[in-house]
């Protein structure tokens, strides 16, 4: 099956300098796609140029076979878009929103009203149908952008942040709605601050910065690429510690009070480390994709 | 140069967006055209009139107030007009974000702009329409010829929506409109022969005036409310054509240089 979207040297520069650098992906048909990075990375950068927001600098960005620069009206008509910021419209009713919003995809009254109210049910949120948007919750119009974005049926929905400033009930809620997507097929890309939510809900995902890939695979793939299965955190590491694993050419992270080592799968060092050097406080756990960011994008601060 | 294909019928749904807003909160803008020609009225009819006797403009001797009221559909076009793709369209554009979710529609950044600017055309028919029936009950407009004031204010409503929009699309903040509104509106306001004919403004005074859009929004409505005017209605009626379509693209490239990046 062909590529539902297929990004070929992207680029795209503001006053000479680039916001995203030479990208080059792919999404199949019912792949849930994740793409994440530190702020300023050029992750919604991408995702305007996605949906035909922003027009490229430079490359070639064809999705369900349509060149966005010339097909863009075809090619939104099949898209959902849940942007970052809350665009709801605040002059309109929670309901007047679906079906308003169906009307610039020309979609017929009545059918936009049977999908508002499939929708509104799939959300939870039919009985708030007659509320001013003002008046929602966080979590609820997150939920009234995701049904919006959904609402001319789309092949792709493309995800900017959608639980950013949520509470953990409403994260739940929204993965939930999320997964239940994915199982009917809807291909999803998905960019997010969470990695819990990215490892997943996600098959694929590319970690970006400064606008370029570091890396692209499925999440458990990076996780033993990047950062083992094994982590112990070492708290008041010494400085044997510290030679031992440079002796051993063990991966680690020194954060100065505290040391993360990353052991090989299957190996003797971790229960040396254990034996020798966890006199104080030593954590024990798995390897996650969070691991594999930090690692990968560093730990400075980015604003 | 735009592209064509940035136009469709579709911006007729942003139109019905502004609408279905809109009638929730039509009966609170209703009163203002219906008072407010009834309050100049009296206070120029009543209080002003004895003042100045008789004004001669095209050929005709009228007195004050019969000059006067159908300047007042003129600025209410006006005042609608600019109001809404200024302060209003500001409102959706950068506090609700409205055109961003749009943005990610079938609908272009084109279809969006026009919309709004047809949109304040609207506003301005309507308000319109009440004055012309109000002014039409105390004598001041004549009909059937007076039913000519509502294409009329469609093109002037255009014409100012447009330049509103132009002006919407290059101020950095809301605050700004205090800048076209004092240095464009309130002059075109007091001089396009709204309150006095332009006949009394020194010569080289006067072919500004004849630039200004009101200018000829006014000469417009006298032509359909009195029977005559300074200036060819047809004419002036290219000019307003003319103002909308510059203006409109002028709009267009600002929003589009302000939005899509």
């Amino acid at each position: 099956m062909n590529a539902l979207i297929e990004a070929r040297n992207l680029i795209k520069t503001y006053n000479g300098v680039a916001a995203v650098n030479d990208i080059s992906f792919t999404v199949s048909p019912g792949e849930f796609f994740g793409l994440l990075g530190p702020n300023g990375a050029g992750k919604t950068t991408t995702i305007r140029m996605l949906y035909g927001f922003s027009p490229l600098s430079q490359g070639r960005l064809t999705l369900f076979g349509q060149n966005i620069t010339t097909h863009w009206r075809a090619i939104k008509n099949r898209l959902g878009v849940c942007q970052q910021d809350n665009t709801l419209d605040p002059d309109l009713t929670v309901e007047q929103n679906l079906l308003i919003y169906a009307g610039y995809f020309l979609i017929p009254a009545a059918e936009a009203r049977d999908r508002a109210a499939e929708l509104l049910d799939f959300f939870a949120l039919g009985h708030r149908k007659d509320a001013k948007v003002m008046e929602l919750s966080g979590g609820m119009a997150r939920r009234l952008i995701l049904a919006r974005a959904l609402v001319n049926r789309p092949e792709l929905l493309i995800l900017d942040e959608p639980t950013t400033g949520l509470d953990p009930q409403s994260r739940h809620q929204v993965w939930e709605k999320l997964a239940a997507l994915k199982k009917r097929g809807l291909t999803v890309l998905l960019t997010t601050h969470y990695m819990e939510e990215a490892a997943s809900l996600c098959d694929r995902l590319m970690i970006i910065d400064h606008g370029r890939i570091l890396v692209e695979g499925a999440p458990d793939d990076l996780i033993s690429r990047h950062a083992g299965r094994q982590v112990i955190e070492i708290d008041g590491a010494d400085v044997a510690l510290r030679a031992f694993v440079a002796e051993n050419g063990i991966e680690m992270d020194d954060l100065g009070e505290k040391v993360i080592v990353y052991t090989p799968e299957a190996s003797d060092l971790h229960r040396v480390i254990q034996e020798k050097f966890c006199t104080e406080r030593c954590t024990f756990r798995n390897g996650t994709l969070e691991d594999v960011f930090l690692r990968l994008t560093g730990r400075e601060l980015r604003e | 140069m735009i592209d064509y294909r940035v136009f469709s019928l579709r911006f007729l749904k942003v139109w019905e967006r502004n609408l279905v807003t809109y009638r929730r909160i039509w009966k609170v803008n209703f009163i203002t055209p219906l008072l407010e020609p009834l309050l100049y009225i009296l206070a120029f009819g009543l209080g002003f009139s004895g003042m100045i006797g008789d004004v001669k403009y095209a050929g005709l001797v009228l007195d004050y107030t019969r000059f006067m009221a159908p300047a007042l559909i003129a600025t209410a076009v006006m005042w609608n007009a600019f109001f809404e793709t200024t302060y209003a369209s500001f409102v959706r554009m950068y506090y609700q974000k409205t055109f961003d979710g749009m943005l990610a529609t079938p609908l272009s950044l084109e279809e969006i702009i026009l919309a709004e600017i047809v949109w304040s055309a609207t506003k301005a028919v309507g308000a319109a329409a009440i004055m012309m029936t109000v002014l039409g009950f105390l004598g001041f407009v004549a009909f059937p010829s007076g039913l000519m004031l509502l294409p009329v204010a469609l093109l002037g409503g255009l014409a100012l929506g447009a330049i509103g929009m132009f002006f919407t699309g290059i101020t950095p903040t809301i605050d700004m409109f205090n800048l076209p509104i004092f240095l464009f509106i309130t002059p075109m306001f007091l001089f396009s022969g709204t309150f006095f004919p332009v006949s009394n403004l020194p010569v080289w005074a006067q072919p500004m005036a004849l630039a200004f859009p009101l200018y000829h929004l006014v000469e417009m409505t006298r032509c359909f409310a009195l029977g005559a005017s300074d200036t060819h209605p047809l004419l002036s009626g290219l000019y307003l054509l003319l103002f909308f379509l510059v203006f409109g693209a002028l709009a267009l490239r600002a929003m589009r240089r302000r939005l899509i990046t």
